[in-house]
Order: structure tokens, then C-alpha cells, then sequence
């Protein structure tokens, strides 16, 4: 029997209703300028409701002791599904069976207060996690030993550095005991060591202790290593759902056509194909070849590329408005070159977002809308090669003592 | 255990087995704002006792010195701080609870806990100053040499109690409300002060005509603060009928409340 089970679930948004607040006193106000219109709801600040489903038909089953990734791009849904599955909003439609019980991090420290000390805010940030109180005093030396803040754990914690407060926080999620573990992007925080323990204390949850979990992230890295299968969510409904390899393939390899934006009216210019060569990467030679649909002549035309590591992290951007080299689209296909020089990446992937304006103005955005691979080659002499954690790019050096 | 998870309709279904559930959570958070409340300020616990004495001492200059305000017989500082006591539990709670939904913004919109948790931990939080503020009325008691009846301490937990609905009915509107319209939280301290005078607090309910005395019920406040008056204090009689109007107003704003609260509960997280 599935552990959670998620059947046609969908959530509508009202777009009136995500209006920042309003003021009681102009409702009012209008109430007893024009107090007809008021009782008939016709009201100026009223914006004329439009319904946007965040999330539409959703189904799947997890089974117990499942790690189950969530990918997709911003806007996919990803977030409304984890607030439904998590109780802080309710579906419109649809149902959730939840065979266990719930632990969400969507955030850690969630209800951290800066003037309690770090041992006061564990017992509080347990509680607000759904830790019974015996249970937080069973596991305090635990927590305090895993955070390696020990030493400072009696001051408040509006004194530590912001190091210090994301390793307390952790700790103490990474010992919450729930049938079935909600997290949300909360890895992308912290230093790469501490990163790389949590990840490992989530192993450990999956893979000892039989804990079904829940994980979303861009870190496609970490998505790979922790879940069996993936979910992908786009426009707010489920694209693909297997195994993690392939899903996550297909992600970053969606090509930019199958993910290009909707056509929008007045919309003049569309990315119609995108390639990425390495000519040289020892060299750090590259040359990007891009297809540009366009519906007319422009005199002006500005392309930037951005360029993201595994993890989501900016590596740098392209952009022609930079160079001030001069690039015009007629009507049809246009063929665009960029060579690249002195950009030495690491092997590896990288995703790539693109920007595209004609005459001044944004005409196409697509967020990390297709990728490259780095292929491998040697760099230093001694044919090492730097881990993901030290960045990604390599520079020649020379050492000697003076 | 087994959780379903379904769009949320019905307004009369509250879950008590889930909201003892959390008790742990709702100590946390009355632990939390005490230890807050008294860290921030040097004098600590005593300024839960510098509020009311203060305030008793301007009021017995003011309205029993010079207004001469009648107290049914009793020195005017224990008449007026009994009725401050009572006074400023309601409307310190009140005016907390008013804003428990927005100030716990980052909790609502990131975990999931029944919401009806924050205010009942706002008025305990209230209670504790109560009780504190309370040790005052004890010692003025003794001072003035007033020894309370047996039917004074079997009343006074009930007053309290409903001290504690009056403010929550009231205060799960005024919070719902604002999380909707923000002003609610800038407006509320005002009209706290303007009920504060048609409360019987600086005066007693004999001053006002029998006929009219049922108005004053509307206020809950004033049949909870005579009665209290008058089993800790021992004159005059116990109102009824000023108290029955007061129990129905209570509960009224009760239901009204909790409705709103359950009302616009579903979409806190989409709208805070």
C-alpha cells in the first residue's frame, strides 16, 4: 500500500486574491461613497479576478521508505504542491492520503527567535517541527554535537553568524523522526562541507531508518544521488514521472524549443535552436551557435546567455550588449555565433539560460531552458582535477618561493 | 496514523484530538513570549506590575480625588485596580491577539500547526501578567484589611476564564481581519481606550440607571468586572441580568468569531 497517495490534485489561485492587503479603511471608504456597488461586489479594488491554477490534475504514489525527487522549472508548481502536501494550504481540488506522519521543512529555523539562546530555539524549532517535547530532551546533546556549535550554544543566537544559525537549524531537522519528510531546497544554504554532511545524514535517513522523503531541489546533483524516482513538474502538471536518471536527462536536455515560452501576441523573436562547442576547453575556446526566429526586420538585436553550475550557482553571462558587437534579425531564421574565449570550465554540466530582445526590449526569457556538457580533459600537468566544491573554473598557476 | 488531505469547506468541523496534539508547541510558544517579553525589558516581571499601579495611581488622583467618582463605599484604589486588573488582562489580550496571525507570518506560511493555537497562546501569555499583576490586588487586599468570601474564589476562575473567551471571540475577528487589512492593528488601541470608559472600571454599574444598566452588558467586560467587584470586594449585589447579557454577548462574539477565523483560515498562507 502506497505511503502517500496524490490523486487528481489541483489548486486555483484567484489572482485578485494574492493582492498584497488591502486597507479596511478604502473599503470602507468606498462602502459609504457608492454603497450599491459595494454590497453588489463591484469595487475598484477588486481587480478583475482572473483564475491561475498553480497546479491542475496531479496524481502519483509513493511507496514506503521511497526517496521521491520534485523538479521543474520556477513557476512549475513545485512550491503549491509542497504546501499542499505539507497542510499549510488546501487543495481546491483533488485528494492527498497521507499514510504517516508528516514532517515538512520547507526552511530551516523556521520560528528561530535571534534573542533566545541556540539551546532555547532548538527546544522551540523542535516543537514548531512536530517533536514531542521528551523527544527533543532525548536527542539535545545529539543536535547540539551534529551542529558544531556547541561551545556557543548558551548565547542568543541573534549573535551568530549566519553559518553558525543555518548549522544549528539543520541539526535539528536532521533529527526530526516523521514517517514521511517534506524538504524543500533547504541544502542550497550553508558551506559546502556542512552541505555535504547533511546530505550524507539524508542518506542515512532514506537508506537506514526506511524514511520515505520528499525532495525538491535544482541541485540535480543531489536530486541524482538521494532519489529513486522523479517526479517533473511543468506548467503545474506532471511532465514525467521514472526513474531519476532519465527524468533528470530529459530536464536538462529538454531542448529549448519543446520548452520555449508560450507565444505571447506582439511576441517578435523566439529561440528556435541553441548549441553549445567546446572547441578548445583546455584553451577555454568555446563557440555558441544560436537559431533565432523573427517575425520582421530589426535594426537591433542583444542576446545574453547565462551560464549556471549543477548546483544553480551563476558561473557568468554572455551578453552582446557588452561587446557592443552590432546584431540585426531580418524576418525568418537567423543564424547568430558567439566565440568564446578565456572561459576555462571544469568538465561537467552546465545549464544555460537565454535572453533575447529586439529594439531595447526583453522579448524572450528562457530560465535555464537547455544545457552543455564539458567534456573531460587535462588541465594541470599533474593531472588532477578540482571537485565541484572549489568552483568551476580553473586558472593556470605557478607556484615558487621567493 | 492517517492524514487525508481535501479542500477545506466546512466551517463548523474543529478537530480537538489534533489541537491536543500540538500541545507541546502551544507551551513553547507561551514559553517563548514570556521569555521574549522579559528579556527585552530590564525591569522584567515588574513592569506587568508598573502598568497597573501607575495607571491606579493616575486614576485615584484624577477620578477619585477630584471627579469624585462614587465606589460603592470601598477606598477608590482597590475599587479602580480591581477593575484595571481585569481591564487590561482583556485588553492586553485583545490587542495581542489581534496581530498573532500576522507577526507569526513566517510559522504560517512554512509549517503546518492548527492556527487556533496562536491565539489561545497570546491570551495565556496575557494570563501570566494577570497573574502577576494579580499579587497587587492581594496586597491591597491585605492592606485595606478585605478578606475574600468562599464564594469569591469559586467565582473568580470562572471570571477569568471568561475574561480569556471574551477576548479570543473578539480578537479571532479582529486577527482574521488583519490579515486581510492591515490597519486593523493601528485602529485597535484607540477604540480600546474609548470601551475602557463605557466599562464600568473608574465607575461602578450603580451610577448608571437600572433601566439602561442591560446596554452595558453588551460589553462583556461589565458583567465580568462588577461580578468580580463585588465577590472580591463584598459590596453591592451581583447583577444577573447584567451578567446573563454579558454570557450571551460573549458567547455571540464567540461564534462570530471563531466563523470569520475558520472563514478566512483556508487562504492565511496565500494571503499574509
Amino acid at each position: 500500500m502506497a505511503i502517500i497517495e496524490v490523486n487528481d490534485l489541483g489548486k486555483k489561485y484567484v489572482i485578485g486574491e494574492r493582492l498584497p492587503y488591502l486597507v479596511l479603511r478604502d473599503t470602507l471608504g468606498e462602502a459609504i461613497k457608492s454603497p450599491i456597488r459595494w454590497l453588489r461586489g463591484q469595487t475598484a479594488t477588486k481587480i478583475a479576478n482572473k483564475d491561475f491554477w498553480a497546479l491542475k490534475d496531479v496524481s502519483f504514489s509513493v511507496e514506503q521508505g521511497e526517496t521521491l525527487g520534485i523538479i521543474g522549472r520556477n513557476g512549475s508548481g513545485k512550491s503549491t504542491l509542497l504546501k499542499i502536501l505539507s497542510r499549510i494550504t488546501p487543495p481546491t481540488v483533488g485528494s492527498v492520503r497521507l499514510r504517516g506522519a508528516v514532517g515538512s521543512l520547507l526552511e530551516v529555523g523556521t520560528g528561530f527567535h535571534p534573542e533566545l539562546t541556540g539551546r532555547e530555539n532548538i527546544f522551540l524549532n523542535g516543537a514548531i517541527l512536530g517533536m514531542r517535547r521528551a523527544q527533543i530532551l532525548k536527542k539535545i546533546d545529539e543536535i547540539i554535537e551534529f551542529s558544531g556549535v556547541a561551545k556557543f550554544i548558551d548565547t542568543p543566537v541573534k549573535r551568530y553568524s549566519s553559518g553558525m544559525y543555518v548549522r544549528l537549524a539543520f541539526s535539528v531537522a536532521a533529527h526530526l523522526e516523521p514517517d514521511i519528510l517534506i524538504v524543500d531546497e533547504v541544502l542550497a544554504v550553508g558551506d559546502a562541507e556542512f552541505q555535504k554532511k547533511c546530505l550524507g545524514k539524508m542518506e542515512d535517513v532514506t537508506r537506514q531508518d526506511g524514511r520515505t522523503v520528499l525532495f525538491v531541489s535544482h541541485n540535480m546533483e543531489a536530486i541524482g544521488r538521494l532519489c529513486g524516482r522523479v517526479v517533473r513538474l511543468d506548467g503545474g502538471t506532471v511532465r514525467e514521472i521514472g526513474p531519476a536518471d532519465g527524468v533528470i536527462r530529459n530536464y536538462l536536455s529538454a531542448s529549448a524549443e519543446a520548452t520555449a515560452l508560450p507565444e505571447r501576441p506582439g511576441k517578435e523573436l523566439r529561440l528556435a535552436q541553441f548549441s553549445w562547442e567546446p572547441l578548445e576547453p583546455a584553451r577555454g575556446s568555446h563557440r555558441v551557435v544560436l537559431s533565432v526566429a523573427s517575425k520582421s526586420d530589426l535594426p537591433e538585436l542583444q542576446i545574453g546567455i547565462g551560464i549556471d553550475d549543477g548546483l544553480g550557482r551563476r558561473i557568468t553571462t554572455l551578453y552582446s550588449k557588452w561587446t557592443k558587437d552590432r546584431l540585426t534579425a531580418r524576418a525568418g531564421d537567423n543564424r547568430i555565433t558567439c566565440d568564446v574565449h578565456n572561459l576555462v570550465l571544469k568538465p561537467g554540466r552546465y545549464s544555460v539560460s537565454i535572453l533575447i530582445s529586439g529594439n531595447g526590449a526583453p522579448d524572450e526569457y528562457l530560465d535555464r531552458a537547455t544545457s552543455f556538457t564539458i567534456p573531460h580533459f587535462g588541465f594541470y600537468a599533474s593531472g588532477e582535477m578540482p571537485e565541484d566544491v572549489h568552483g568551476n573554473i580553473l586558472a593556470s598557476q605557478a607556484w615558487r618561493n621567493e | 496514523m492517517e492524514t487525508v488531505i481535501r479542500p477545506k469547506n466546512n466551517l463548523w468541523d474543529f478537530d480537538w484530538k489534533e489541537v491536543w496534539s500540538f500541545r507541546d508547541l502551544f507551551y513553547f510558544l507561551v514559553w517563548r513570549d514570556l521569555k521574549v517579553k522579559y528579556k527585552q525589558t530590564v525591569v522584567g516581571a515588574a513592569w506587568a506590575i508598573f502598568q497597573p499601579l501607575t495607571t491606579m495611581v493616575v486614576f485615584t488622583v484624577i477620578f477619585g480625588g477630584f471627579a469624585k467618582i462614587p465606589s460603592d463605599g470601598v477606598p477608590y484604589p482597590i475599587f479602580v485596580y480591581s477593575g484595571l486588573l481585569f481591564w487590561q488582562f482583556f485588553s492586553a489580550s485583545l490587542n495581542n491577539i489581534s496581530s498573532a496571525f500576522v507577526g507569526n507570518e513566517g510559522l504560517i506560511t512554512k509549517i503546518y500547526f492548527p492556527r487556533i493555537i496562536l491565539p489561545v497562546a497570546t491570551v495565556f501569555t496575557c494570563f501570566v501578567d494577570f497573574v502577576v499583576a494579580a499579587v497587587v490586588l492581594v496586597g491591597m487586599m491585605i492592606y485595606y484589611g478585605f478578606r475574600p468570601s468562599l464564594s469569591a474564589l469559586l467565582l473568580l476562575p470562572l471570571l477569568v476564564v471568561m475574561t480569556m473567551v471574551s477576548s479570543l471571540g473578539a480578537g479571532l475577528l479582529l486577527a482574521s481581519l488583519n490579515v486581510k487589512y492591515r490597519d486593523v492593528r493601528h485602529v485597535l488601541p484607540f477604540f480600546l481606550q474609548l470601551l475602557m470608559f463605557a466599562t464600568p472600571v473608574i465607575y461602578s454599574t450603580s451610577i448608571v440607571s437600572a433601566k439602561f444598566r442591560w446596554i452595558l452588558g453588551l460589553n462583556p467586560m461589565a458583567g465580568i468586572i462588577n461580578t468580580a467587584r463585588v465577590s472580591i470586594l463584598g459590596t453591592g449585589n451581583i447583577d444577573w441580568g447584567l451578567n446573563l447579557v454579558s454570557v450571551i454577548a460573549m458567547s455571540v462574539y464567540l461564534v462570530v468569531g471563531y466563523l470569520y477565523f475558520k472563514k478566512v483560515e483556508r487562504y492565511f498562507a496565500d494571503v499574509i
